[in-house]
């Protein structure tokens, strides 16, 4: 490391004047690092002074933070409702603020405004080691290779690596096979809906007659279980795969089904999971029966057995047949007829 | 080594005062005084752009303080649990252990929504910083021998850092987050061949399942957070060893660096910019609300909001999704079902703008045939090309991530949402191609400008008549630090192709491999403009009359372009 000195005369070029002939180099050379510059803080000692005072003001400032977070720690007591959580986070961050941004603008401007400026060189050299080293370490390699034998030994290598590799399956395999559950990926193509099983208002869980709704009316729907089933983590899944967007149309509006009959007095229901990437399609347009995905804007045409009619999804909704039993109630007629959801690779199959 | 030394240093050096005792006690069981001597007083160059860095660093150290008061109260659990707070809309309502806690610790816990806030802010911050600092490094050259090994050490953490941010994201378990992990589902279900096993292998069965947030919350709080510090290590240990780069001016060398020693200067303005950065981050933790789960609710595979947005760094493959047509989703021989409507967006695009990242420093020097350690960095208008390829890689990352906001963009401008979507569509092919063109022209503008003044001077705004009638405008000559600014740079010529035929008249091996390269070093070098040369500064000046006042005129002007381009034909 050696201090700049700014005041070495760089070499005056492009202006070569030679003896008669100008001759001029290929290129520029370097003016060298420019002269130094004085802050007001180096010049005037006054300045320097308050440069000083501000700095401890600012370190003064952050102790002040900190004591304040303290005091709002203890004062202000959040109660656990909105408005008070609130206050007390305010109360707290600010005083947190405060005083890491005090210790961060006095450190900063000490730094600036009082601390040496002048600027030094390094020399660098080569990142790669020199000719010498790598010699040394080459040798060292050999020696240790010699030693070792395993230039001549080698069946005994050939059984290193085969260990080497072998023996990593002895965690992966009890890791992979139960990390994956049962793997029995089957699962996808059924839902709780079967023969038979009544359609429920989501969350509330009440059956629903075909005279509840009006035509144009949409319903959530999950299927008729138990309350206790409801409870439990296995119904997340399971509803996962059975939600199920009921809307009641005009039945001559209705030009299309994927079954014929699937529908009850223009009463149709489609699988609510999106056949893009699974989100729930829940944005439902009255006037043109289009039912749109919020997450990519898949949209599908629910009078027009749920077609795409625009997104990234490729396929229509799958539709869950339906009809109403004795008592009145709406039921599933089957289950749906193909996986619902996101495509996969083995989903024809 | 030898024994006496010891006793020597003894006697030469007591230590009397605390703080020298204690140095000596250290000392003589670490030999911490070598560390010392190396690094207390080596040399960093200064510049704000060096900083970038240094927020991504300080806003993971935040990070990893906020994180630790925040697993001491979070439960990873899906186990159902009723709530017993005191929020009425949630109050006795069966809801996960994962949220339960989540809002426990917003509600309960003292100080605990700060920290749930500073802990998402800085996730933002730490993500911008590094893609800022990537931006820094790239557009300067920074990532050139020997630290092309460190920019995939960055890359690699950049990687890692939406991992953390990702997993993090849908931990509490609430609506919005689980949403997330279902598009992650239906993603990974696209995958040809082991799609649905790798989606058991995630959630240990069926979406949800029971596993996942504690799945989760071991890759956030251990796997990525364990890597990310192994790499932040490492990353600073090679910029260590190869000593920072420095921006080009008067005395900066590839041989050398110019800058202030580390102690005291940037323990001062480092320790300084951490607390800065830790308090910029308290105060958005303070008083900007982010990630109110409460409003969402607990997660329920039914309900969606309507504008429902990831995190920023997330936009970009959301975008991707909504941009691609259905019509990609094909069913292959043998009836298996090929989902390239997802498989393209979410795994394919992000897959080539992550390779084309890691494998640049390589392709470029390649390209240059440039074996030599740089140290002093580009101005991005001497490498046109470059600069070029960066900005349109990030307008294609912008164009994609605003198309993942095309629904907000609908409601905000009332507009129709498909219109958008299908302008969006053709714009991911054109915007980038068009970047790049109109960014490349004006690095090639910029630099004409740049020869312009060296060889002209600046404009003073004086005229000057002469005793014959003519008038002058007077330029003022550049002094030498300017100039050597603009002059200190080298413009790569584009590989030369040896003969397809050796002298022999033999076909060389490897001769259309080397073609091609041959025609990307074209791509990259074909235009490019000469620095000034002395010779053509003294043209400039010298073949004038008007020595006294070293004016130029400006059909001089032409004459250097015109030798520029004489030189570019060649």
């Amino acid at each position: 490391m050696s201090e700049n000195h700014p005041t070495n005369p760089s070499t005056e070029v492009g202006h070569a004047h030679g003896a008669g002939e100008l001759v001029h180099p290929e290129r520029f050379a370097d003016p060298g690092v420019p002269a130094h510059k004085h802050r007001l803080t180096d010049t005037d000692p006054k300045a320097a002074k308050r440069a000083e005072r501000i700095i401890i003001l600012l370190f003064g400032i952050s102790a002040l933070g900190t004591i304040g977070t303290l005091v709002a720690y203890f004062a202000v007591r959040p109660d656990g409702t909105t408005p008070g959580v609130r206050t007390s986070t305010i109360l707290l961050g600010i005083g947190l603020a405060v005083s890491l941004l005090g210790i961060g603008f006095a450190a900063i401007h000490w730094a600036k405004a009082l601390m040496s400026n002048h600027e030094y060189i390094d020399e660098r050299h080569p990142i790669e080691s020199s000719p010498e080293v790598r010699e040394v370490a080459v040798v060292a390699l050999q020696q240790g290779v010699e030693d070792s034998g395993i230039a001549r030994r080698g069946v005994l290598k050939g059984a290193m690596v085969g260990a080497l590799a072998l023996f990593p399956l002895t965690v992966a395999v009890p890791l992979i096979s139960s990390v994956g559950g049962d793997w029995n990926v089957s699962k996808f193509r059924h839902t709780l809906w079967k023969k038979g099983v009544r359609l429920a208002t989501d969350p509330e869980g009440r059956p629903l007659k075909a005279a509840d709704l009006t035509v144009g009316s949409v319903a959530h729907i999950i299927p008729d279980v138990p309350a206790s089933f409801r409870q439990s983590e296995e119904w997340i899944s399971e509803k996962a795969k059975a939600i199920v967007l009921l809307v009641r149309l005009n039945p001559e509006d209705i030009r299309s089904e994927q079954r014929k009959g699937a529908s009850y007095d223009g009463i149709v229901a489609y699988s609510k999971v999106c056949t893009h990437v699974g989100c729930p399609v829940a944005l439902y347009e009255q006037q043109t029966h289009h039912l749109l995905c919020p997450c990519h804007q898949s949209t599908f045409d629910i009078a027009d057995g749920a077609k795409v009619v625009f997104g990234p999804a490729r396929r229509p909704l799958p539709q869950l047949p339906i009809t109403v039993d004795d008592e009145g109630y709406l039921v599933a007629e089957d289950d749906f007829s193909e996986p619902v959801g996101p495509s996969y690779w083995e989903r024809l199959k | 080594m030898s024994t006496a030394t010891p006793a020597q240093t003894k006697k030469n050096a007591e230590p009397t005062t605390p703080a020298g005792k204690a140095a000596d006690y250290l000392d003589q069981r670490t030999s911490i005084g070598v560390a010392v001597k190396e690094f207390a007083r080596k040399i960093f160059p200064d510049h704000w752009s060096f900083m970038l860095g240094e927020i991504a660093l300080f806003s993971f150290v935040v990070l990893l303080i906020t994180g630790v008061f925040l697993a001491l109260f979070f439960q990873p659990s899906m186990a159902l649990v009723t709530w017993e707070g005191k929020l009425p809309q949630l109050h006795g309502q069966l809801m996960s252990a994962a949220f339960a806690s989540t809002l426990d610790i917003s509600f309960s816990v003292r100080g605990g929504l700060l920290m749930r806030q500073i802990h998402h802010w800085s996730a933002l911050i730490f993500m911008a910083a590094i893609v800022v600092h990537m931006m820094r490094v790239f557009f300067t050259g920074a990532f050139r021998k020997p630290r092309e090994l460190n920019w995939l050490v960055g890359a690699t953490l950049m990687i890692l850092g939406l991992a953390a941010g990702f997993s993090g994201y849908s931990l509490p378990d609430d609506v919005l987050s689980g949403n997330g992990l279902r598009i992650a589902d239906g993603v990974v279900l696209s995958i040809p061949i082991i799609g649905s096993y790798m989606s058991y292998f995630l959630f240990g069965g069926e979406f949800p399942g029971e596993h996942i947030i504690a799945r989760l919350f071991t890759v956030h709080i251990l796997l990525v957070p364990g890597l990310i510090l192994a790499l932040v290590g490492l990353h600073l240990f090679l910029m260590v060893l190869h000593k920072h780069t420095q921006y080009p001016g008067g005395g900066r060398t590839d041989k050398n660096v110019v800058g202030f020693p580390a102690f005291p200067v940037y323990v001062a303005k480092m320790g300084g910019n951490f607390f800065f950065i830790f308090g910029v981050l308290a105060l958005m933790g303070a008083t900007m609300a982010i990630n109110t789960v409460w409003n969402y609710g607990p997660f329920d595979p039914s309900p969606v909001s309507a504008g429902a947005q990831p995190d920023w760094y997330m936009l970009f493959l959301e975008g991707a999704l909504r941009l691609m047509p259905g019509q990609a989703e094909i069913v292959t021989w043998g009836g298996y079902t090929l989902s390239l409507n997802v498989l393209v967006p979410a795994v394919i695009v992000p897959g080539i703008l992550f390779t084309f990242l890691l494998a640049y420093p390589f392709l470029e020097a390649k390209v240059t045939g440039d074996h030599r350690e740089h140290h002093v960095l580009d101005r991005p208008r001497n490498v046109p090309t470059r600069t070029g390829l960066g900005v349109a890689f990030l307008t294609a990352f912008i164009i994609l991530a605003l198309a993942g906001s095309n629904d907000l963009i609908a409601t905000h401008f009332h507009l129709s949402i498909n219109e958008i979507t299908w302008i969006f569509r053709v714009l991911i092919f054109l915007g980038p191609w068009f970047a790049f063109w109109v960014t490349k022209r004006l690095c090639l503008g910029l630099q004409r400008k740049d020869r312009e003044l060296v060889l002209h001077g600046h404009e003073s705004g004086r005229i000057v008549r002469f005793a014959s009638g003519e008038y002058i405008e007077v330029h003022t000559p550049l002094d030498e630090q300017e100039r050597w600014l603009r002059v200190n740079y080298e413009a790569h010529k584009p590989l030369e192709l040896a003969p397809a035929a050796d002298s022999r008249g033999v076909k060389r091996k490897g001769y259309s491999t080397e073609k091609r390269w041959h025609r990307l070093s074209r791509f990259f070098f074909e235009d490019r403009i000469e620095p000034v040369t002395p010779a053509e500064l003294a043209a400039a000046h010298g073949a004038h009359g008007h020595e006294a006042i070293e004016a130029q005129h400006d059909e001089h002007a032409a004459l250097p372009a015109g030798a520029q381009r004489a030189d570019q034909e060649r």
